[in-house]
């Protein structure tokens, strides 16, 4: 009997140690749809993670799931997550909308950021980047870069962010250099280095001599490198380990002030749901260094255009421009407001081959 | 549409080498279930063999040692797997969980300081004249050592498993553990040989994504090929042969899916990203219609008492 009451009673005190120190803390939690070490997309928001404990010090205990596959799985995740006493989560995948949905209206006490989504609830927020203003910037160089004029593309899935990306990177491209031909690969993950290597092969192979990716991984880089006389732009991440070649430039995703914020909104109180779309000017999206494999008059547009996107005189998408079938899109100087760019499933006129469903 | 944009050289050597870490995993797992074990742990010995041999190939600048690493690594992992099923007798199922989760775990931790390093470039065979046989050369010719020394283990493996008596003791022990130990072979022994074996060709399949596939490392750069191996066995029926057609079916297609893609052809591009995974089940499928069923003993455990 005083075993037990003795075990009892000291099973209690340390249930109360911990419910009082998850009072003090704040508890944050991201799900991950990659490794944190894959360089590119889940490396970014972990770095925001680490600047989100390095803010907040012992106020904050993070925690994260990585490589969780998009669909049941992650919902699962979610739900430990909220069980285990996360005040506010971070959803970091396109494919995590529903699951994130599903899983806020079973804990409404329970904040959740979704990224890259559009669905939204009274505890769900989303935030996401403008990643194609960035890719009109790689669309330029690529353009004026070509020799072939064949420019490599490794999409992931057919959601609206990648395609806004191909289109915006053809715009300009297309800008550029007139001659200019699209080919695209979907490589139906995030996250396959292996795969990602061979849709790089591939396009390499057909002729490409730009390749442009989607995908969170650096193998594309690797295969580029490996093919010679070929570049590449770092996706979601600096890449800089392939500089100043294959990599000449990349996008680069700052998660850390949003993260910071949003925690912040939480402890005080003030947190509520709401859509955050940030670019080049709030600083969300950054523009890596843009390596001297490109030549000086190009780099110096490159620059132009990213300050003209920055300071707002600039939208990449601004009309004329028509839709792939033919009909129209903007009309002459008229840009497209966020409600088409986030729901955008079309191509732009002058890009072959269609989008799976 | 451009199919001319396609070149089928530059196609069938992608492929033979798209297929090539398939073929490692795949076999080394072959072995170890012929002698009635079922090694879940292929991803993680798979992604141990490919940080080994990663690091040691960039250490040395020798690829050759890297490989020689990798099937080290991988056959050391494999004994953790080993001591848990054979000696403390825990189960198979979730000791190969266990094993692909730490493998994961500890490469990750492993690689950590070569994330973004270039690893030392394999050189080719050099065949010498006939790398210049028009379109042979190229395709069959113009490849690295271990590519081929895939394809020799497929028919070592076969003609091992088929003709001699080490083969049959091997199988007597899938079938049958308690009539192999009646019989006066050491089944734990035999057992723990060959996953050891397995452990060392997943851990060559996995240094060959990393060190010649990509070459790079990234965590978790194995991402399901693995799993994939594991189900290429059963598709496979056991046998070393189907096995390789299995794997070059697979890397084949894949890898065709992706040049039509790039060539633009008017197929739904959701239909060609299955069709891997389809065309490979079916064609395993009509074959295996025969009478080739799992080694009998397959994933029970063995004790001498019982």
């Amino acid at each position: 009997m005083k075993l037990t009451t003795l075990m009892a009673s000291a099973a209690l005190a340390a249930s109360l140690a911990s419910g009082a120190m998850a009072q003090d803390k704040t508890k944050v939690g991201f799900v991950f749809v990659g490794p944190v070490g894959d360089g590119g997309w889940t490396y970014e928001h972990n770095e925001g993670r680490l600047a989100l404990e390095e803010e907040f010090g012992d106020a904050v205990e993070t925690v994260f799931v990585e490589s969780v596959a998009e669909g049941p799985d992650s919902e699962r995740v979610m739900t430990q997550m909220a069980l285990n006493g996360a005040d506010l989560i971070f959803t970091t995948s396109f494919g995590y909308m529903d699951p994130t949905i599903n899983v806020a209206a079973k804990f409404p006490d329970v904040k959740f950021e979704h990224a890259t989504g559009y669905k939204r609830a009274d505890n769900v927020s989303t935030y996401s980047a403008r990643f194609y203003e960035g890719r009109a910037i790689q669309g330029h160089i690529a353009g004026k870069m070509t020799e072939s004029n064949i420019i490599g593309y490794i999409g992931s899935f057919p959601i609206p962010e990648v395609i806004r990306g191909i289109n915006s990177a053809y715009i300009h491209a297309k800008k550029a250099n007139p001659d200019v031909e699209f080919k695209i690969v979907w490589a139906y993950t995030w996250f396959d280095p292996a795969k990602e290597a061979d849709a790089a092969k591939v396009l390499i192979e057909q002729g490409a001599d730009v390749v442009l990716q989607h995908t969170d991984s650096t193998a594309p880089q690797a295969a580029a490198q490996e093919a010679g006389n070929v570049i590449t732009f770092g996706q979601a991440s600096d890449m800089a380990q392939y500089a100043p070649s294959p990599r000449v430039s990349s996008i680069i995703d700052n998660w850390a002030p949003y993260y910071i914020q949003r925690t912040k909104a939480v402890m005080d109180g003030t947190w509520e749901s709401m859509d955050t779309w940030a670019g080049i000017g709030e600083g969300m999206v950054g523009i890596g260094e843009i390596t001297d494999a490109v030549p000086a008059d190009v780099k110096e547009e490159a620059l132009a255009l990213k300050e003209s996107i920055a300071d707002g005189s600039y939208h990449p998408f601004t009309g004329p421009l028509k839709k792939q079938d033919g009909s129209d899109f903007l009309a002459e100087g008229e840009t497209a407001d966020d409600g088409t760019l986030a729901s955008m499933n079309f191509y732009v006129e002058g890009i072959t081959g269609s989008i799976p469903d | 549409m451009d199919l001319s944009a396609i070149n089928p050289i530059l196609f069938v050597a992608g492929f033979l080498v798209a297929a090539t870490p398939l073929i490692f995993a795949a076999l080394g797992e072959l072995v170890v279930e012929k002698s009635g074990v079922l090694n879940l742990g292929v991803e993680g010995m798979m992604i141990s063999g490919a940080i080994c041999g990663f690091a040691v190939a960039v250490e040395t600048g020798s690829p050759l040692a890297g490989f020689a690493a990798a099937a080290i690594g991988g056959a050391v992992l494999s004994l953790l797997f080993a001591f848990l099923t054979q000696i403390t007798l825990a189960n198979q199922v979730a000791s190969g969980l266990a094993l692909t989760l730490f493998g994961l775990g500890l490469s990750a931790l492993l690689g950590q300081s070569y994330v973004g390093v270039k690893p030392p470039r394999m050189a080719e065979v050099n065949f010498g004249p006939l790398h210049d046989i028009p379109v042979l050369g190229p395709v069959l010719f113009s490849h690295d050592i271990i590519l081929y020394l895939g394809i020799t283990l497929v028919a070592a493996v076969w003609v091992m498993l088929k003709y001699t008596r080490a083969g049959l003791i091997l199988r007597a022990v899938g079938e049958s553990h308690d009539a192999a130990h009646a019989l006066g072979y050491k089944v734990v022994r035999i057992r723990t040989l060959a996953i050891m074996f397995g452990g060392a060709c997943a851990g060559l399949g996995g240094a060959y994504i990393s060190l010649i596939r990509v070459p790079q490392w990234t965590e978790g750069m194995t991402a399901g090929v693995g799993w994939i191996a594991l189900a290429l066995v059963v598709f496979a029926s056991w046998k070393p042969w189907r096995l390789l057609l299995g794997a070059y079916l697979f890397g084949g297609i894949t890898q065709l899916q992706l040049n039509l893609q790039g060539a633009g052809v008017a197929i739904p591009v959701e239909y060609l990203a299955m069709s891997p995974y389809l065309i490979t089940i079916l064609v395993l499928v009509v074959l295996s219609a025969d009478k080739s069923a799992a080694p009998a003993s397959l994933g029970r455990n063995f004790h001498a008492s019982s």
